[in-house]
């Protein structure tokens, strides 16, 4: 019997080995790729650079005729800015189906559940014919707005369900002493939600800074692309030349992300299989 | 902590049992404006964002509209245009492979990665980030890139490929293969439903498992007579999940055949259609009536996956 198991953890060990060189291989050879001579790129299977060089970077950098500078704090702003309209909108929202009892509250919380399932190509093009109208085509509003007024629903979903796991004799404390329901938001609420705030913030960032079809449909000028926007740019240009330029890129735009992540694993790991992320 | 102060606080003592109904009725009342106050941001946003666009969009979809002219009325016509399309009759043809492919895909490897993790290893943490990071940003046009070069003629997997003496084909070029570079890197994002099936996993009550052991039952009878049973809610959401994730499916067909869904339409997953049609020749009419189609689909198999959860779905409680 012990040997059995013991001889099933080492079944599972070489499993999991194997999937784990299958998952990282790709990223461990862009990575080592990106500083490699543009001719020793596709030479050989080894990650890493025999002659290591940051030529891909500095030509990468400015290749589209725009910086990646301009790209990323493109990206950053629209990310920075989503997330904190985001997590402000839908907190406000959670709170209140969470906690306040009022007329249809049942039915207008089955409806924000039904706006979970909607794809979003169901509002693309009416989205985009609005925007037009306000003309917005070609700014960071259309991308920004929605989410100041809670529009990812997934969001109000997480917050109520942890809303729900916090006693409500706390709120009967402070409403006893004489609190309103703004104070008890802001005083008892806000601070015990703050594992599901940094959820938000964390995949808020995270998806923003990857999404790529809204900021194609919605920004037209280079000197207001984003940094995936400014990396398809380069794609589209480079076709055949300049692979090191455009995987040094890649890299460059997974950065920010990929930093976000490893600060925030633990508790982004947890989140998700608590709640049940897409 | 806090629990226990704020019992005290709240164990009423039971008196005037008449008075009760009077104060909920008022505090009722006042709640509706705060639930309305704190509700409207996202009410608004309701509208503005979701319900008005809808009803614009299924307005738009019997219309010919190009955005810069007023849209003009045409009835049904975009909808029967559809299914003469060659090209959209394509599309639906490449994402329904896709989703029936890639789906199952995902969530078997999900399922099979869970259940290797799950016997308490000491480097458990490390796998299940490392994992899951490639779902995070497996959308990324960076990604998208990566597996670009990756599954290019002389990219990895064909080097790989050569140490065994195998010529790999082009498999971004060969129209039948590009499909296949996108159905595997879904198949590389099995992080998230991982996550969840571990989740399960871990909840799981264990007398079943040594009532089996002494029955003498096999690994593979307790995987799928006990495990696959008992994880069957589970696999139910991720199922629903990733079904409606992949019909959306846009990024990584878009880069890898640069905007076009080629090689041959090989790869023209409808997001990517309906992006071509709305974005890039303005029929926006037509793209909306795309749109309404694939909300009927998505719709459609939602509904039959909870009309079949009966069948297979054991909720124990």
């Amino acid at each position: 019997m012990p040997t059995e198991k013991h001889q099933s953890h080492w079944r599972a060990h070489a499993l999991l080995l194997v999937v784990l060189v299958a998952m990282i291989y790709p990223m461990v050879w862009l990575v080592g790729a990106s500083f490699k001579p543009e001719n020793q790129i596709f030479s050989t299977m080894n990650p890493l650079p025999l002659v290591f060089t940051f030529a891909n970077y500095v030509s990468g950098w400015t290749a589209t005729g725009t910086s990646f500078t301009v790209y990323l704090a493109n990206s950053m702003t629209v990310s920075i800015c989503t997330v904190i309209a985001n997590v402000a909108s839908c907190s406000v929202a959670a709170y209140a189906f969470a906690r306040l009892d009022f007329a249809f509250r049942r039915f207008w919380f089955a409806v924000m559940l039904g706006t979970m399932m909607l794809p979003f190509q169901a509002t693309l093009i009416p989205q985009y014919a609005i925007f037009y109208q306000l003309n917005w085509i070609n700014t960071f509003l259309p991308l920004v707005v929605p989410y100041l007024l809670a529009y990812d629903a997934f969001f109000i979903f997480l917050m109520v369900q942890f809303i729900r796991g916090i006693p409500r004799e706390l709120d009967e404390a402070a409403a006893l002493d004489g609190a309103g329901h703004v104070r008890v938001f802001f005083s008892v609420i806000l601070p015990l939600l703050r594992p599901a705030l940094l959820t938000t913030t964390i995949l808020t960032f995270i998806w923003t800074f990857n999404d790529f079809l809204r900021q194609l449909v919605y920004l037209s000028d280079h000197s207001r692309y984003t940094a995936p926007l400014g990396l398809n740019a380069f794609v589209d240009r480079a076709s055949g030349s300049s692979y090191g330029g455009m995987l040094a890129m890649s890299v460059v735009t997974l950065v920010p992300t990929v930093a976000v992540f490893l600060i925030s694993q633990r508790r982004l790991v947890e989140g998700v299989a608590t709640t049940g992320i897409k | 902590m806090s629990e226990n102060s704020g019992t005290a606080v709240l164990d009423p003592p039971v008196t005037e049992p008449q008075a009760a109904p009077v104060r909920r009725k008022r505090k009722r009342h006042k709640h509706n404006l705060a639930g309305y106050g704190f509700l409207a941001p996202w009410l608004i946003g309701l509208f503005a964002f979701t319900l008005i666009p809808m009803v614009y969009s299924l307005y738009l979809s019997l219309t010919k509209f190009n955005l810069l002219t007023a849209p003009q009325w045409i009835g049904v016509e975009n909808y029967t245009r559809l299914f003469s399309d060659e090209r959209y009759l394509q599309s639906i043809k490449v994402t329904l492979l896709y989703v029936v492919t890639s789906v199952p895909l995902k969530l078997a490897a999900a399922l099979l990665v869970a259940v290797a993790l799950n016997r308490g290893l000491k480097a458990l943490g490390f796998y299940r980030a490392t994992f899951y990071l490639p779902s995070l940003l497996g959308a990324s046009v960076a990604v998208s890139v990566m597996w670009r070069q990756i599954f290019s003629r002389d990219g990895l997997v064909n080097q790989f490929l050569g140490l065994f003496g195998i010529q790999g084909a082009d498999w971004i070029g060969d129209p039948r293969y590009a499909m296949w570079t996108l159905v595997l890197l879904s198949g590389w994002q099995f992080g998230t439903p991982m996550l969840i099936f571990l989740a399960g996993l871990k909840q799981l009550p264990q007398d079943l498992y040594e009532a089996a052991a002494i029955d003498g039952a096999g690994r593979f009878t307790v995987f799928f007579k006990i495990t696959l049973p008992l994880l069957s809610p589970m696999v139910f959401f991720n199922l629903v999940l990733e079904t409606i994730n992949a019909f959306q499916t846009f990024t990584p067909a878009y880069v890898i055949s640069n905007g076009l869904g080629g090689p041959i339409d090989s790869t023209l997953l409808y997001t990517l259609y309906l992006y071509l049609k709305g974005f890039g020749s303005m029929q926006m009419g037509y793209a909306s009536a795309m749109a309404w189609v694939l909300f009927a689909v998505i719709g459609l198999f939602t509904a039959v996956y909870f009309w079949s959860a009966r069948r297979w779905v054991n909720y124990a409680d």
